[in-house]
Order: C-alpha cells, then sequence, then structure tokens
C-alpha cells in the first residue's frame, strides 16, 4: 500500500507539474490542426489518385490522423525528459539513489506523468472538434462499445510500453553518457516503425508483416487501429497478446539494465 | 567575411572535439531525413503518382525543400536558438559590440550535425534529377539553382520571424515551428495536392509554393512561362518583411536584466 501510494504521489507532481505549460498547450493544439488537417488533404490527394490501392478506409484513416494528433504527446518518440539526462551525465543520479524507491519504477512513473500531463491538455479539444468537421475531415465513433473499451485498455498498454521503451535508452546512457546521438536514432527509427509517419497499412504487404512483430507496432498502431475499424476479431487478439508480451519484456529488460548500470556506478565525490 | 570565416573555424574545432559524438549526431540526423525520405518512397510504391506528378518529380520538391531547411538549420542556428539568448541575457552583450546583430546572432551557433540531413537530402537531390526524365536547359538549371536560394530565404526569413518573436515573448513563439517544420514535412510534396485554399496560402501568405510547385511546373515543361521560372526570386521579397520585424522587434527589446 504505501510503495503505491509512493508512487502515485510522483505521478500527482508530475501530472500538476505539466499542466503548468497552459499556453504550450494552446500553441501546441494549433499545431496540431495544422498538422491533422494537411495529412488528410495529403492523403486524399493519394486516394483520388488511386483509390483501390488505398490499404484502409478513407475514414479508418481520418480517425487514425486525429488520434494521432489528440495524443501526439502520450506517444511520441522524440520526447525525452532532460532532467533524466543531466542527471546521469552529471552524476546527480547519486541524490535519486538516496530516496527509499526504486529508481527505475522512479523515473517510469514521472516520464509517464508528464506525457499524461501534456496529452490530457490536448487531446479533448481536439477530439472534440474532430468530432464536428464536416467531411472529409469528420472523426467517426468507435464501431461499438466493446471495441471501445479495447481501445481505452491497449491504449494506456501503449504508453506503458512507449515508456518502458525510453527508459531502455535512458538505461542505455549510463554506459554511454552521450544521450543525443542515441537519443535521435532511437528516435527517427520508432517513429517510422510504430506507425507515426505513415501507418503501417501503407507499407508494402511484406515489410509491414515484418513491422507488425516489432516492439513499435504495438504503440499507438494497434489501439489507433482498433478505435478506427481497420483491425478486427482475431487481428486485435493477436495484436493484443503481442503487446502484452512486449511490454512485460521490455519493462524487465530496461529494469535489468538498470539494476547492471547501477551495480557498476561508482559514485565520485565532491 | 574574414571573421565570419573566424567563428566558422571555432565553431568547427570545438564540434570537432567530441567526434564520436558529432558523428552520431550526424547520422541521427541523416535518418531523420531518410525516414521522411521512406515515407515517401513507400507512398508511391503505392500509389505511383499523385496529382499527375510521379516519384522522382515529388523528389526534387522533398530534395529542395529539405537541402534549404537544413542549410539554415546548420548556419543559422543562431536564430533558432534565440530564445535563450535573450533569456540568459547574453543579448545584451551583442547589442554593444560594433558589428550587425544579425551577423552576431547568426554566428553565435553553427550545428555541424544538421549536415547529415543535408548529405541525405543531396543524395536524393542528386538521384531525382538524374531520373526525373528532365532535359536539362540552362533556364531549367538556373530555375533550379534558384529554388535552392529561394527555399533558403524562405526558411531563413522564417527563423527570423521566430527569433524576432521573441523580442516581445522572450520564449519561442511556438506557432511559428508549424511553418517551419510544417514547411518541411508537406512542402515536401508540390503544393497543388493539399487542394486551391492551401495553394493560396502557400503562395501569398508563406511562398512556399513559389520554390516548389510553380517552377517545378517549368522544369519539366509543363509550363513555359518566364513567370514560373522567375517565381523563386518571388521569395526573396519574403526575406524583407522578415528583416523589418526583426527591425521592429529590436527597437522594442529591453533586456531581461539578468
Amino acid at each position: 500500500m504505501s510503495t503505491l501510494a509512493k508512487y502515485r504521489s510522483i505521478f500527482r507532481i508530475r501530472f500538476i507539474n505539466g499542466l503548468q505549460y497552459r499556453l504550450a498547450a494552446l500553441a501546441g493544439l494549433s499545431t496540431q490542426f495544422f498538422w491533422g488537417f494537411m495529412e488528410i488533404l495529403l492523403y486524399k490527394a493519394f486516394y483520388q489518385a488511386n483509390p483501390e490501392a488505398f490499404p484502409m478506409e478513407f475514414s479508418a484513416l481520418v480517425s487514425y490522423i486525429w488520434l494521432q494528433q489528440a495524443f501526439l504527446t502520450l506517444y511520441m518518440s522524440w520526447y525525452f525528459d532532460g532532467d533524466i539526462f543531466e542527471a546521469i551525465t552529471s552524476g546527480n543520479v547519486a541524490y535519486e539513489l538516496c530516496r527509499p524507491m526504486n529508481l527505475y519504477l522512479f523515473w517510469f512513473t514521472r516520464s509517464m506523468a508528464s506525457r499524461v500531463a501534456k496529452a490530457a491538455l490536448r487531446c479533448l479539444p481536439v477530439l472534440v472538434i474532430a468530432f464536428l468537421l464536416p467531411e472529409p475531415f469528420h472523426m467517426k465513433l468507435p464501431v461499438n462499445l466493446p471495441i471501445f473499451a479495447l481501445f481505452l485498455v491497449t491504449m494506456g498498454m501503449a504508453l506503458l510500453l512507449m515508456v518502458s521503451m525510453t527508459m531502455i535508452v535512458y538505461g542505455l546512457t549510463f554506459y554511454t553518457l552521450s544521450p543525443l546521438g542515441l537519443r535521435m536514432i532511437f528516435g527517427s527509427l520508432s517513429e517510422f516503425c510504430s506507425g507515426a509517419l505513415i501507418p503501417l497499412p501503407f507499407l508494402p504487404d511484406r515489410i509491414q508483416k515484418f513491422m507488425e512483430f516489432l516492439p513499435f507496432a504495438s504503440a499507438q498502431n494497434l489501439p489507433f487501429r482498433i478505435y478506427s475499424g481497420d483491425i478486427a476479431g482475431m487481428e486485435i487478439l493477436w495484436g493484443v497478446l503481442l503487446q502484452i508480451f512486449w511490454t512485460g519484456t521490455l519493462i524487465a529488460l530496461g529494469a535489468l539494465i538498470f539494476q547492471n548500470a547501477l551495480k557498476r556506478a561508482v559514485v565520485q565525490g565532491g | 567575411m574574414k571573421l565570419y570565416g573566424r567563428y566558422f573555424s571555432i565553431h568547427l574545432r570545438s564540434t570537432m572535439q567530441y567526434p564520436a559524438s558529432f558523428w552520431m549526431t550526424f547520422w541521427g540526423q541523416f535518418l531523420t531525413a531518410f525516414s521522411a525520405f521512406l515515407s515517401i518512397y513507400f507512398l508511391f510504391d503505392r500509389f505511383h503518382a499523385v496529382e499527375g506528378f510521379t516519384y522522382q518529380e515529388v523528389l526534387i520538391c522533398f530534395a529542395s525543400v529539405m537541402l534549404s531547411l537544413s542549410f539554415c538549420e546548420c548556419f543559422f542556428r543562431g536564430f533558432d536558438r534565440f530564445p535563450t539568448l535573450i533569456g540568459n541575457g547574453q543579448f545584451d552583450r551583442i547589442l554593444i559590440r560594433p558589428r550587425s546583430t544579425i551577423f552576431q546572432v547568426m554566428v553565435s551557433q553553427i550545428d555541424f550535425s544538421r549536415l547529415g540531413k543535408y548529405f541525405q537530402a543531396l543524395l536524393v537531390f542528386c538521384y531525382a534529377i538524374l531520373t526525373c526524365g528532365v532535359e536539362w536547359t540552362l533556364p531549367r538549371v538556373l530555375t533550379l539553382c534558384g529554388m535552392l536560394l529561394g527555399g533558403t530565404a524562405i526558411f531563413a526569413g522564417l527563423f527570423l520571424f521566430y527569433a524576432g518573436a521573441s523580442f516581445f515573448t522572450i520564449e519561442g513563439l511556438e506557432v511559428l515551428n508549424i511553418f517551419i517544420d510544417g514547411g518541411r514535412e508537406f512542402g515536401a510534396y508540390p503544393a497543388v495536392i493539399y487542394g486551391k485554399a492551401i495553394l493560396k496560402f502557400w503562395t501569398f501568405v508563406i511562398p512556399m509554393a513559389m520554390i516548389q510547385y510553380y517552377p517545378l511546373l517549368f522544369l519539366l515543361g509543363r509550363t513555359d512561362s518566364i513567370w514560373n521560372a522567375l517565381s523563386p526570386l518571388a521569395a526573396l521579397i519574403f526575406l524583407i518583411p522578415a528583416y523589418l520585424f526583426w527591425r521592429f522587434g529590436l527597437r522594442h527589446y529591453r533586456s531581461t536584466g539578468s
């Protein structure tokens, strides 16, 4: 009980902290709308060029794009907590270790909270307006209630997965001490493989099959495609199992890297 | 110019103090541009053409926009980081030196890792001009150079607007990033594919279409109009309001006092 309360309050602190940046959220909101409109127009042009080659229902793609914009901050692969890198490279991590907490869980909670706080400010306006927009920008409601429930569950899992991936990057920083390159390589790799640049169905079939096995596909790709009805039945079941597997594996891997790194870490005086 | 050379060599040497870190970020930048390229590749693998533009033709757009942007990101990085200069009071030091403020902000930072992006765009650019089937006559080559020049002017102008805005807001004005990032992201395709309204916006507000859609038509021989060939020069006009805005901001500058 008390351990849980500890992490819960860390979550709350970070969450409230994140809510402070309302003006930034407003600016972000206009970016999200601009992006959403432009993307839809872009895909519309492709759709008109060759409707048969379009791999999803157009309305499914529209939902995908608006969900992506609404929850951008939840799943962005570029977002890292600068303070954490700072703590690792400057050695201030020693202070963090004095706390009666598991460092992995502490930073995990913290990263999760700042993502949720950012998304909380932005998602509602984007979604509400997307539901009100006329065609072709109009976003549809989910097919039925069970699908919506599945969407919510996989959204949560996808967040855990995304955070567990960033935790591995933090963990590796203990070894390299130069986070920038690692960060960028991870960022662009995961952006492409998770379907943030173009939705995975737009890739050629064989590459798509391969990508769907990778952990990245279990992030935003899965919940967004469940919501939009692009995948159904057994495909959903398979996706969820894979998501659970990857989330578990990556959390274990991250925790292991942390444990190992901290065992080796020598804190210098001064 | 000589002074610029001095600054250039200082920045180059300081970057090269950490070669491993430089190369990591260089390839990181390369990879960002590469994944943007991959998206285009896969979309065209599926659709073959959009609004009558083929893969190679779109790549000319993509590459020239990316070349212009990464050039600006490398050499005008100082404007991108300008809010920090204001925030920590460094800008006051710039004001008391006997050189133009724009020059000093420009040389305050050079980000060589962006050349990774530039390098990737250059490869795509070469591939596209060799395979797009355009007969390269002198006017067309000049137009192509104009596209790069005009593109650089637009992004430089946007950077200047971004920096100028921070005279008033202290922090960077995120809204302007829409046009910088949006220009990179959506400027990769000829502006006409987004429809009439967006084309007008990219023509009259931020003249992105002047450096891709209009001159591209001339390159591909779909029009012989001299205006299409000269349109990249119109993008240079964008620098005027950007410069005036900077001047305006500068006059209103109050130090943060720290």
